[in-house]
């Protein structure tokens, strides 16, 4: 099965053309055809085991981290394939940022956490500025601008991961990546990311993955809708069933699998 | 277990001497895990008794005296203290870098999984060549062969540092490849997400991140070359003065023991404790911010 | 971040860009401090194998050391007094260890256990040498003469924490429920521990103990003034109470002596201390590999 949907009504950003990845011989997730709309949330679901993390990561090619992925067809950004030979990985991250499912936010000061990325990639300007700018955006500056030399891992929860939101939106990227980026957070804090993801869109484009499906539907303008089948050899390989506006993955969906888990009967 | 005899009754109160021999043998255990410490101080009581003549007549001029004369009684271990803080100066000055980067070698990607397990194999095969094999190899290998380059004319400062840092490598590529490792893979990630390459994630987050289990390996390191007798005395040249040259022969505490304790009576075993006295001090100072430093890693 | 001001390139490889070379550079450094580690001890084996094995033969295994010019001899006593020794330091250390061991993994709470295993770490840092000049002061002195007891004390001293050590950890690796399990049969603790648990981590205990034994083998500052050196076999009349020959002190002795046929029985010597590290290390790298625990 095929799905080559895409996301018409305004510009791809990304463009993902069948592409299979495996780690090792084991094909992991097959056949994705799907198109990422600029300065739009787009939420990928599905049940654990379906690829959807796996698939984020190959956007920013985080996956090269394993040594066993392999990824066969294209990912396009700004339709440059980002798996051709030439495009040094290093570079891609710097335009595709990614936020973690766990809050990671690195032992030093919040400071310095926001700092880290503008340095490394070579930023000239006024580093307060940007630091103040980037803990703006992030709904954080009020409750850290007192403390900004104290240990970012002394925040709570749900400060860390928009600590975590602020370090990567201070290296201005184009994409933001989100896996489960609520999936470790209270309600309250939740319900805050969820807000900043709202704001953040005017300027990127997001893709998150979640397990959340009030999540998706709140937040999300286009929802792809992802699932896992057991092949012949008795592997779990991951697809993508659907993808389509948030509106009509939830209340219109074409496949009866997408029916079924957006209303909760399934997995 | 013992009452299945009379298994009218299944469940009876348990036998008063089963209580006590479970009390019996928890105490015993106890009584020989407190043996350890015991020990410790066993140790510091019994060389810190047998030094006290020395202490008593010498003093600290002890420390800063440079003549050893069994002959005349004149006690001074100030060649062996320089020479002891030298050579393991020397030693850590090449094995930490080395160390360091062969613990950053074998805990990133470079070599496939199987093969980095032979290479921290290796590594950890350097620490457990005994000393003496060590000091013999020095004798006839590295002594000769330094010789053809550099002044050294035959045991020296050199020799004896570049063996120890051989032997104190493992050590801090093994607890520094702990300390990496342990380095949660989040932080990797995050920092390659924001477009580090491989070594700005290494040198801005990955040992920031695990520097004090670094410095407690480090620390490790300096206890064991403080201490490290055999091969140093085999190589260093036992010379009692003191020499900047680092080609010229020297001393150290360990050497200075070996070379006479078997041989020493009266007055001169009272210095020697004295002097054993001082590395046992120094090791012990060094050995305990070293523990907890690695301990602190452990927690993490 | 538009797209009037994106241009593909940025994201190209720039193989001239500071960060990349600066990246490729210390990997190269790495990989050389790597190379730097391993080419040490490629040489000392391959002189080992190289000077020991052409001085090994049958008779150097049984025969007494030579006196100086003379050819021939062997280190026969060496080779008894070093187990003799070992075997003298496992007995004292074996019990203490593995009962504390006991101690620290089945019935310590808080403080003594973590002050414990804080004594066994500092231990093991103390130097080989400091060892020796104790179990000097302790038993030479006291007994007035050098000894395979107090060698073996010495050693026992040595390959205490690493007992300690490893046993702790084996047994903190036999799962709770097994505990639970015999407890909950009515097994007292003293039952649980010793027919259930500790036999479940024998395995790994002997792994541990037989590298603490080759370790031990190999050590020499101790043994230079408690069992000292002799050119004799161990005298069994009189209960071990004097100088007694050991493989290490051998190699200390003939290394440094200016005549050949004793430094190639140092060589000889070492290529034995040697395998026998090497072989136990490897064993315990297996074994510990194939744990099912």
């Amino acid at each position: 099965m095929i799905n080559h949907q895409s996301a018409k009504q305004t510009e791809a950003v990304i463009k993902t053309e069948n592409v299979n990845v495996y780690y090792g011989n084991f094909l992991a997730v097959a056949g994705i055809y799907l198109d990422i709309a600029k300065n739009q949330v787009t939420a990928f679901i599905g049940p654990s085991g379906c690829g959807k993390s796996t698939l984020l990561r190959c956007y920013n090619r985080l996956n090269d981290l394993i040594p066993s992925f392999k990824l066969q067809g294209a990912i396009t950004y700004h339709n440059q394939n980002l798996y051709a030979p030439e495009i040094d990985p290093v570079q891609v991250r710097r335009r595709i940022g990614m936020v973690f499912q766990r809050p990671n936010p690195f032992p030093k000061s919040i400071y310095e956490n926001i700092a880290f990325g503008a340095r490394i990639n070579g930023y000239q300007g006024d580093m307060d500025e940007l630091v103040e700018k980037s803990l703006r955006q992030a709904a954080l500056w009020d409750e850290v601008k007192d403390k900004l030399r104290q240990s970012g891992l002394a925040l709570s929860g749900g400060q860390q991961q928009r600590l975590c939101i602020a370090r990567t939106v201070a290296i201005q990227p184009d994409v933001v990546l989100m896996d489960e980026p609520c999936s470790a957070l209270d309600p309250i804090s939740t319900l805050k990311v969820e807000e900043l993801i709202h704001q953040l869109k005017e300027n990127y484009t997001i893709i998150i993955v979640t397990h959340n499906m009030q999540q998706a539907s709140r937040v999300a303008d286009y929802t792809a809708f992802f699932n896992v089948r057991t092949t012949e050899k008795g592997d779990r390989q991951g697809y993508l069933v659907e993808y389509d506006r948030t509106e009509k993955i939830f209340q219109n969906p074409k496949e009866e699998a997408t029916q079924q888990y957006v209303s909760g009967r399934f997995g | 277990m013992t009452s299945l005899s009379d298994s009218s009754k299944i469940i009876k109160p348990r036998p008063v001497n089963e209580r006590y021999l479970d009390n019996v043998f928890k105490w015993t255990a106890q009584i020989f895990a407190l043996t350890i410490a015991l020990v410790l101080i066993w140790i510091t009581v019994q060389v810190a008794i047998a030094a006290v003549p020395a202490i008593k007549q010498f003093g600290l001029n002890f420390l800063f005296q440079s003549s050893w004369n069994p002959v005349k009684s004149e006690y001074g271990v100030w060649p062996a203290i320089y020479g002891t803080i030298v050579s393991s100066f020397i030693a850590l000055l090449i094995a930490v870098p080395i160390g360091i980067g062969v613990a950053l070698f074998l805990s990133e990607d470079y070599l496939p999984p199987s093969i980095q397990r032979i290479f921290v194999f290796l590594v950890e095969l350097l620490a457990a060549i005994p000393s003496v094999v060590y000091g013999l190899w020095g004798i006839f290998v590295l002594i000769p062969f330094l010789k053809n380059f550099t002044p050294l004319k035959g045991p020296g400062m050199l020799p004896a540092a570049l063996i120890l840092a051989l032997m104190v490598l493992p050590v801090i590529a093994a607890i520094s490849r702990d300390a990496i490792t342990n380095v949660p893979e989040s932080l990797r990630q995050a920092a390659v997400g924001l477009g580090a390459t491989r070594w700005e994630a290494i040198l801005q987050i990955m040992l920031p991140a695990a520097s004090s289990g670094i410095i407690g390996g480090v620390m490790l390191a300096l206890g064991r070359a403080l201490g490290e007798t055999m091969a140093v005395t085999m190589l260093i040249g036992n010379s009692n003065k003191v020499s900047l040259s680092i080609f010229a022969p020297s001393n150290t505490i360990s050497s200075l023991l070996t070379n006479q304790f078997a041989e020493a009576s009266g007055m001169q075993v009272s210095a020697l404790m004295y002097a054993a006295l001082i590395l046992f001090a120094i090791t012990l100072v060094v050995n305990i911010l070293a523990q907890v430093l690695v301990k602190r890693l452990q927690k993490i | 971040m538009t797209d009037a001001t994106f241009n593909p390139e940025t994201l190209k490889r720039n193989p001239t860009s500071p960060r990349t070379l600066f990246s490729l550079f210390m990997s190269g450094v790495a990989g050389l401090f790597m190379t730097m580690a391993i080419i040490p001890l490629f040489i000392i084996l391959f002189y080992l194998l190289y000077k020991g094995i052409s001085a090994l033969n049958f008779q150097v295994l049984v025969q007494l050391p030579p006196p100086p010019m003379v050819e021939g001899g062997g280190f026969g006593n060496a080779i008894l007094g070093t187990v003799i020794m070992v075997a003298i330091g496992t007995l004292i250390s074996l019990p203490v260890g593995v009962m504390a061991a006991i101690y620290l993994s089945e019935f310590s709470r808080g403080q003594l256990a973590s002050w414990t295993r804080f004594a066994t770490n500092v231990l093991s840092g103390v130097p080989s040498i400091i060892v020796g000049v104790f179990a000097y002061g302790v038993l030479v002195l006291t007994f007035k003469t050098y000894s395979a007891w107090a060698g073996g004390f010495a050693l026992a001293i040595l390959m205490l924490p690493t007992i300690v050590r490893t046993t702790d950890e084996a047994l903190q690796l036999v799962p709770q429920d097994v505990r639970q399990a015999s407890t909950g049969l009515g097994a007292n603790d003293y039952q649980t521990v010793l027919q259930i648990v500790l036999p479940a981590a024998i395995p790994a205990i002997i792994t541990g103990v037989t590298l603490a034994l080759a370790r031990a083998a190999g050590e020499t500052a101790p043994l230079i003034f408690t069992a000292l050196f002799t050119q004799f076999w161990p005298n069994w009349d009189k209960l071990l109470a004097e100088p007694t020959a050991s493989l290490a002190v051998l190699v200390y002795n003939f290394a440094i002596v200016p005549f050949k046929n004793q430094q190639e029985l140092a060589w000889a010597a070492s290529f034995i201390l040697v395998l026998l590290v090497l072989l136990t290390s490897i064993i315990s790298r297996l074994a510990t590999s194939t744990r099912k625990y």
